[in-house]
């Protein structure tokens, strides 16, 4: 057994186990932590299968921003999971034809079935010479520069909606001012003031 | 010239847009609450600017970006009328957002980010670069519709057009990507080559699930439940916004996606389309029937002229696209002027919008009256107003194609479509009056003055008109 398939079924075990756990664990906190360990495993896999960049986009994207953000929903919502997961088992049926539907098609795609024999597969160029990121660094600012720029101004426009949509600016909430605080001298924060005992200020 | 200018020079429009919003935007952001107007103005320049800049556009056809982007004289007649519906509406959102306090300098930006999706996709040229202008614009389009976010209906038709745009997203990726599947590439006119030999089942579903994603942002049936709700309840210039310039872009990359990619497959399309005209011409003219708001009223009635745009669509010929086009900017005009008129329907303080409110019209606002009528007139289709040829030509297209019975039909809806615009004039003309309106500002009056001037006078001087679509239409094929 080569280095590369125990690692290969270190990962793939791991990431199984803790699947199961993302929906076994009684804590929601535990869940979103098994789910980051699934996260972190597959992007394990992804190195083994050469994709590099796959995998630490997984890690930065998935671990770094989406589970933190589940972590944020988890312990900021008060939901009540006891209550969620008491139709639980009225899903399975559903589940197990998803699970069918998904058994089926990887047999389809391991048994060789094509879709429509008269096409040609458009198989990606084999680069041996460079690593994904750099093919990737390489087109993406010269040949696709039009779809990054667009994308940009897709996800500047989601921000701006999310700000519109959700900030209120309400009155007479203190802020803090920088600048303000810095400008401040000693003579308008401190006060002396003579107090004579027995009588208080 | 160096291949960066000439695509700099191309994509002219779209790079005055996508600057001045950023400008514009640290602008608001950095700026002391309070005085906005002058982002709006900004805004309305930029748009002007934009239009202007296509002035300079004579070339001949240029596919610029790496095979993303066309720059053709389809591309940019279209342009001129997103363009001139977004800056339309800016000019009638002015009055009405100020009155209604949610004059926020985010708006103008959304309009003009929206407006920048809209001339991306107009001049899509690959899967890629429709799926990424089609989604600039949906997002900046969701997020004004629920604008007015204190407005319980307003807020209500920002959600509901976001979810089921956001499933016509999911629909119309599903088709690309069965398309780029079958066909191995991209860009219009490689998937137009490689499906050259006949389609095979796989395609064909690719084009139906596109076509439907298409038809959910050009508001037709049966993608069309959205329309009247989200027309209602977004506030009336964003109303106007989404019948006018986003109507602009849905229809023009659908003309192109159409011609461009699926040239061998027009028997598959051509049934799709003729299935989707007829359906929302027979919806638009018997939902419309019951309407009390005029917002619905117009919603309703923007099906049905899509349906009569389509028809043009499903004749498959350069006639066909040539009176698609005239459809779409006589549409505008007509879609610009009766909302210029509902935006001054205003009775003390608060706007309304039933089709009640507009009672005698006509002896407190003469002209207005006129010019509504007009309008009606127009959409209705009766000569020798605009609305009249821009049904002649989508009509004569079908018929020229063999496609008799579905301009029968078109007529027909056409006919039913009449009962509700006269009924309207029958409100302004005949019933006893209302309360009366509030005088509309200098902006409106103008607007509703060209809109009416247009539709009046179109017969006298088509020629323009006529001369650069079957210009545009040309470049197509």
């Amino acid at each position: 057994m080569t280095v590369a398939a125990a690692f290969f079924y270190l990962f793939s075990i791991i990431m199984l186990a803790s699947a199961f756990m993302v929906i076994a664990a009684r804590n929601p906190v535990h869940s979103v932590l098994f789910l980051i360990l699934v996260f972190v495993n597959a992007a394990g896999l992804f190195i083994l299968a050469g994709a590099e960049f796959l995998a630490m986009i997984l890690v930065v994207v998935y671990v770094g921003a989406v589970a933190v953000l589940f972590l944020f929903v988890v312990m900021m919502l008060d939901v009540d999971f006891a209550e969620l997961k008491q139709g639980f088992l009225q899903y399975l049926p559903l589940g197990a034809l998803i699970g069918i539907v998904v058994a089926i098609e990887l047999i389809m795609v391991l048994g060789g079935w094509t879709a429509a024999p008269g096409i040609k597969a458009t198989n990606a160029p084999q680069i041996t010479a460079l690593s994904n990121t750099e093919a990737l660094g390489l087109v993406l600012y010269t040949r696709h520069v039009y779809f990054f720029q667009a994308a940009g101004l897709v996800l500047l426009t989601a921000m701006i909606g999310a700000i519109v949509l959700t900030l209120h600016h309400k009155p007479g909430v203190k802020r803090q001012d920088i600048s303000q605080q810095n400008a401040r001298t000693r003579e308008e924060a401190v006060e002396v003031r003579k107090v004579p005992s027995r009588t208080g200020v | 010239m160096t291949p960066l200018s000439f695509a700099l020079a191309h994509s002219l429009p779209e790079i005055v847009l996508a600057i001045g919003a950023l400008v514009l935007l640290m602008m608001g952001a950095l700026r002391r609450p309070k005085g906005d107007w002058i982002i709006s103005e900004c805004a309305i320049a930029l748009l002007g600017l934009a239009a202007l800049s296509m002035l300079f556009q004579v070339g001949p056809t240029a596919i610029i970006w790496d095979g993303a982007f066309i720059d053709d004289a389809f591309a940019r007649f279209m342009k001129f009328l997103a363009l001139g519906g977004a800056m339309v509406s800016l000019i009638l959102s002015r009055e009405f957002m100020a009155r209604e306090q949610i004059d926020f300098f985010e708006f103008p930006i959304l309009v003009l980010l929206a407006t920048l999706g809209m001339l991306m996709l107009i001049s899509a040229q690959s899967l890629i670069a429709l799926y990424l202008g089609l989604e600039l614009m949906s997002l900046a389009l969701y997020v004004i519709a629920a604008f007015h976010r204190t407005n319980l209906r307003a807020s209500e038709a920002g959600l509901k057009y976001f979810v089921l745009g956001a499933l016509s997203s999911g629909m119309l990726l599903y088709g690309a990507s069965l398309l780029y599947g079958f066909a191995g590439t991209v860009s219009f006119t490689g998937i137009g080559e490689a499906l050259k030999g006949g389609p095979s089942i796989g395609v064909v579903f690719g084009l139906v699930f596109v076509m439907a994603g298409l038809a959910f942002k050009m508001s037709v049936v049966p993608f069309h439940m959205w329309t009247p709700d989200v027309y209602e309840g977004a506030p009336t210039p964003v109303t106007t916004f989404f019948a006018s310039a986003a109507k602009m872009a849905a229809v023009a990359i659908t003309v192109r996606i159409v011609m461009t990619a699926f040239p061998g497959m027009k028997l598959q399309w051509q049934q799709i389309v003729v299935f989707i005209s007829i359906l929302s011409m027979a919806i638009g003219a018997f939902g419309a029937i019951g309407q009390t708001n005029i917002k619905r009223l117009m919603a309703y009635s923007s099906i049905g002229h899509m349906g009569f745009a389509l028809v043009g669509l499903a004749a498959g010929t350069e006639q066909g696209v040539f009176g698609v086009l005239v459809y779409m900017a006589i549409y505008l005009a007509m879609t610009l002027g009766t909302f210029a008129v509902i935006l001054s329907m205003r009775v003390g303080n608060t706007y309304v919008e039933n089709i009640g409110d507009l009672a005698g019209l006509s002896r407190n606002h003469k002209f207005m009256a006129f010019v509504m009528a007009m309008m009606m007139f127009s959409l209705a289709g009766i000569p020798p107003l605009a609305g009249f040829f821009a049904k002649w030509y989508v009509f004569l297209a079908a018929i020229k194609a063999n496609l008799y019975w579905l301009a029968v039909i078109g007529m027909l809806a056409s006919v039913v479509s009449a009962f509700y615009y006269l009924r309207v004039i029958k409100i302004m003309y005949l019933d006893e009056p209302a309360r009366p309106f509030e005088k509309a500002n200098w902006e409106v009056s103008a607007i509703v003055a060209l809109g009416g001037l247009f539709v009046v006078l179109f017969w006298v001087y088509p020629a323009p008109l006529v001369n650069a679509a079957s210009l545009a239409a040309k470049s197509l094929f």
